[in-house]
């Protein structure tokens, strides 16, 4: 079961509106996690365009969603990994008072 | 259709989930409304004949990542506020992130649907023109997995190599950098 190819437009709009919801919450949190929760939703956003466009385009586009995947999946890993650590030092994730490089 | 039907209703609960994930007070309901999104993601993917992704979408995004996420909310027990305590930015910032959203959203609204005022050169007219229906016809020749395996250990087998090592560090540096300093 799956959509004619003249769904192309409608994907890649929903696909840029969930990935300016993920801009949008970057810019409106300060909250580290739900910053990074955003991150990953512009990720699945361009993973969208790509599974769109791979449907005329030829499979590479889905074996591009597979690398994105792997990125994200080492980029979550690690981000948290930093986020855990930031929490020690503080107690908190507030972005806006991690100003230890501001001058 | 029933396909139609589902494509739209898939679409709309990812876009109103990823508003709640933006919206919700809560960092415990942000990433629940995610896993919603990544749900109705993997289902947008099999509507676009991506089967084997959505199942990868379900069991690594859904599943793995997401339970991280959920599980370093709750270790650092973020998931409650006292009176009006919030992680809001405040006016400015909510002016510059709506104005950089609405713009972006503008921005490719028009590359998109503005096609045919633009002379209908681009990149989405010109895929729909070919449509030769690669997919199909490897889903047909391989399955859901092997059409996506294909490529990926031939012409890929050098980048799909270097995503291990690039797990292999991620998770080296996420053990070094979480791990508790003794003093």
């Amino acid at each position: 079961m799956s959509v004619p190819p003249e769904y192309l437009p409608l994907s890649l709009v929903v696909s840029a509106t969930l990935f300016t919801i993920g801009v949008g919450g970057v810019l409106l949190r300060r909250n580290a996690i739900i910053i990074f929760l955003c991150i990953e939703l512009m990720l699945n956003a361009v993973n969208l365009t790509f599974v769109a466009f791979a449907r005329q385009l030829g499979v590479d586009g889905q074996v591009f969603v597979f690398f994105v995947m792997a990125v994200a999946a080492a980029e979550a890993a690690v981000g948290l990994a930093i986020i855990i650590s930031v929490f020690r030092h503080y107690e908190m994730v507030d972005v806006e008072r991690f100003d230890l490089l501001k001058w | 259709m029933i396909a139609d039907a589902l494509f739209y209703l898939f679409s709309v609960a990812a876009v109103v989930s990823g508003l709640f994930v933006v919206t919700r007070k809560n960092p415990v309901s942000s990433v629940l409304f995610l896993v919603v999104t990544f749900f109705s993601l993997s289902g947008l993917f099999v509507l676009l004949d991506a089967h084997f992704i959505a199942a990868v979408q379900v069991i690594v995004y859904a599943g793995a990542i997401m339970v991280l996420f959920l599980f370093v909310v709750m270790l650092l027990n973020l998931g409650h506020f006292e009176g009006e305590q919030t992680d809001f930015r405040g006016a400015l910032g909510r002016f510059a992130a709506a104005t950089v959203s609405v713009t972006l959203l503008a921005l490719v609204a028009r590359a998109v649907l503005g096609l045919e005022e633009l002379g209908g050169q681009g990149v989405v007219a010109e895929s729909l023109a070919g449509a030769p229906d690669p997919v199909g016809a490897a889903l047909e020749a391989r399955g859901p997995v092997g059409a996506v395996a294909g490529p990926l250990f031939d012409e890929y087998l050098i980048p799909f190599e270097l995503t291990s090592l690039l797990l292999l560090v991620a998770i080296v540096g996420a053990i070094v950098l979480a791990r508790r300093r003794e003093p």
